[in-house]
């Protein structure tokens, strides 16, 4: 990105500069004002709190350096949680993705009614996460649910309550579906951008279907799947936390309880504010380290059009 | 954790600002986490005690489940907002107590607004739970319940059980529910909502059994769990061994199994007193008993504890506050406000007299499991085993208990492994809670 800027700024445009002093200045004023406040305070509020042992009321607070860092990478449950957000992320990006690209390829063969098709793909996106996670509660609750119901009729004793993995798979569905409508949409957008030519080419020298879309499509389609691998980290990480909530709230045992909803079970329901500030603290360097190695490496080896 | 506290400020801005002004009447403001035919009566009976006199004025301002009603409160302290009242679930009242400085005892605020409070009035098993090891009552109990035992008459005459004899011990609990599943009555046998709560908190006061030192932490908080003891670790074992084939089907760590129940996928259920009313709504064939006990504890059943909510009272208020709040606690405990809470909530009333009363109207004719849980929480003087259960981080503490029990019933471990492992757990976050 560096690059881009001083060769575009310096050397081929004039510079354009304001004639009057103070006037950038206030015109970036709403902008910075935000930031401080939405980010840099809370940021600075986090920091400080990460570093305090308190109890609830705040009537007793001891300053404790780094000590609660230390407890919390030394807690099982923690490392327990870092592994469950890995699978969980990872599990929900691909399978988000897969399906998206799959929909939206095929979407693109449908002669009639496309439009139609692709409205109906988009509507998930419009739920809330808790909702979404609600109706997913719903098709799997052992009890009640129809999909359940039908899983037990191929013989599957389908237990989320119980059971951490069938626990898993239910919070990988309600968020990745969720997702599907959003990476369908630029799927859709990056497949117009392939010129068509070129696949017709292709057809022409005898490549078949598959083999079009493996060597000419896809390769094409890369900054779209790198800019919706970011995303779907990022949602994965932090956007998941209402249907974690809705769905399983971290159980059976730990094993659905990522990173970002352990924060809140140790601030907010048990209290602990210490371990839950660094906790926060520590996720906030996890997504700053995630974007600065995914801007800085794997950018360079996408292929933009 | 600012924001938390933002939006709380706002929160209680927005209210100042919804409210009718009463330019003479002294505002009380009160937050609760009650929901549905409760919130009503929440409602109910702040209008009526605001149109009984003209010198304070209640408002009464719903804030969520019980956790986040909790929090809410917690924050609005931090950030200088806090409300006169707050509902705090029981399971909050260690966090409570251990914050002396952020609250007032309500014996005085009751004395300092020149009332007399007359403990001998109130169900001894409830104030108990509420005050201090010296006996001060620190929060007003606004609604309590004791967990029973629930059963469906039809599933019961199937299975070729006596419908008039619910089980009445836990051995014959399981027996029962052996046949149920057996007879093909229904596809399981038991199920029970909060498994921590009935499992360990009443089953240790039912049974007379420890459930932690230092009176279970009414008297000190410095404790030390007792919950793997021989006699719990039988309980949990027969409970993870007929979960293995489905006989008792686990439901979740709240109230989720209420759902199982009422589906009729279950005979047997035990649940808080004050799940009755989605049951009666459900229109099936019930049945009420004791909560069942464990026929190798001497001296079983002893007496069961509150669960439920009561109401604390921030410090840090004007006296003219103090002295609107005293009265509506003294309006709270009058006889007919009681009466009307217990029969249409379906909590326990506080004072003997509105219970009395209830008896005398003939309610308890009409409605013979509503008596049930009074009579449990009554049946004999408290010892130190039954007086409740009381940590400063009991909802971190049910949270381990609840993982280790989902791992036992899942079979990954046995009895013995879940509650070892809750109490070695629990000890270490309860000393790290206590600052140690």
């Amino acid at each position: 990105m560096d690059d881009f800027l001083n060769s575009e700024g310096i050397t081929l445009s004039p510079r354009v500069v304001f004639p009057n002093k103070t006037l950038p200045y206030l015109l970036v004023a709403p902008q910075l004002a935000i930031t401080l406040i939405f980010f840099y305070w809370p940021t600075g509020q986090a920091l400080y709190q990460s570093m305090l042992r308190e109890d609830p009321f705040g009537l007793k607070s001891k300053f404790v350096g780094l000590a609660n860092f230390r407890k919390v990478l030394a807690d099982p449950a923690y490392l327990n949680s870092i592994k469950v957000t890995l699978v969980f992320s990872l599990a929900t990006a691909i399978v988000a993705m897969g399906m998206a690209l799959l929909l939206a390829v095929m979407a693109e063969k449908v002669v009639r009614g496309k439009g139609l098709y692709r409205t109906l793909l988009i509507w998930p996106y419009a739920v809330a996460p808790a909702i979404a996670g609600m109706l997913w509660l719903f098709l799997f609750n052992p009890s009640i649910g129809s999909l359940a119901y039908a899983l037990r009729g191929l013989g599957i004793a389908w237990d989320p309550l119980l059971n951490g993995n069938h626990a898993m798979i239910l919070l990988v569905s309600a968020a990745a579906w969720k997702q599907i409508s959003y990476n369908f949409l630029f799927f859709v957008a990056g497949l117009q951008a392939v010129p068509k030519t070129l696949i017709e080419a292709a057809a022409i020298d005898g490549a078949g279907e598959t083999k079009r879309f493996w060597t000419i499509v896809f390769p094409l389609l890369a900054p779209t799947t790198f800019f919706l691998l970011v995303v779907n980290t990022v949602y994965a990480l932090f956007d998941t936390f209402g249907i974690v909530h809705a769905v399983t709230g971290g159980g059976p045992g730990k094993t659905t309880e990522t990173l970002v909803y352990k924060v809140y079970n140790d601030g907010f329901v048990n209290l602990i504010l210490g371990d839950s500030a660094a906790q926060s603290v520590i996720l906030m360097i996890i997504v700053i380290s995630l974007t600065a190695i995914q801007f800085r490496y794997v950018e360079r080896k996408v292929h933009y059009g | 954790m600012k924001l938390l506290g933002f939006a709380a400020g706002v929160a209680a801005t927005l209210t100042l600002l919804s409210t009718p002004s009463a330019f003479a009447a002294t505002q009380i403001s009160w937050w609760h986490a009650m929901t549905g035919a409760n919130a009503e009566v929440v409602d109910k009976i702040a209008k009526d005690f605001n149109a009984s006199q003209s010198d304070y004025e209640i408002l009464p301002v719903f804030k969520g489940t019980y956790p986040e009603t909790l929090n809410a409160g917690i924050a609005a302290f931090r950030a200088g907002q806090a409300p006169d009242i707050i509902q705090v679930f029981d399971v909050g009242t260690g966090v409570m107590m251990a914050a002396e400085g952020a609250i007032k005892p309500v014996a005085d605020v009751l004395t300092s607004a020149g009332m007399t409070f007359d403990k001998s009035q109130y169900l001894p098993g409830i104030v108990g739970y509420y005050s201090k090891p010296d006996g001060t009552m620190l929060s007003f109990p606004y609604n309590s319940s004791s967990p029973i035992l629930y059963y469906n008459k039809d599933i019961f005459q199937k299975a070729g059980l006596d419908v008039n004899n619910p089980p009445k011990t836990w051995n014959e609990v399981w027996e029962y529910a052996k046949k149920i599943k057996a007879s093909g009555a229904a596809s399981c046998g038991y199920t029970s909502t909060w498994l921590t709560w009935i499992h360990l908190e009443a089953f240790a006061a039912w049974n007379d059994v420890s459930y932690g030192t230092n009176q279970n932490g009414l008297a000190g908080t410095d404790v030390e769990l007792k919950i793997n003891a021989p006699i719990f670790v039988n309980h949990f074992q027969a409970l993870a061994d007929l979960a293995k084939d489905g006989t008792f089907k686990y439901g979740g760590r709240t109230s989720e199994a209420k759902q199982i129940f009422l589906a009729g996928e279950c005979g047997i259920f035990t649940e808080s007193s004050g799940g009755l009313g989605d049951i009666v709504k459900s229109g099936m064939n019930y049945g009420i008993g004791q909560l069942p006990y464990d026929s190798d504890a001497k001296g079983a059943p002893q007496n069961t504890t509150p669960g439920g909510a009561s109401l604390w009272v921030f410090g840090n208020k004007s006296d003219e506050e103090y002295k609107g709040v005293a009265a509506f606690f003294s309006y709270l405990s009058k006889t007919e406000v009681q009466e009307y809470l217990h029969q249409k909530s379906g909590y326990l009333p506080v004072t003997l007299a509105a219970y009395e009363a209830t008896k005398k109207s003939g309610f308890y004719d009409k409605n013979p499991g509503r008596e049930t849980p009074i009579l449990q929480m009554l049946g004999k003087a408290p010892t130190e085993n039954s007086k409740g259960v009381r940590l400063v981080n009991l909802p971190q503490v049910r949270d381990i208990e609840n993982e280790e029990f989902e791992k036992m019933l899942a079979g990954q471990q046995t009895a013995q492994q879940a509650l070892d492992n809750a109490v070695a757990r629990g000890n270490k976050a309860i000393q790290e809670a206590i600052g140690n």
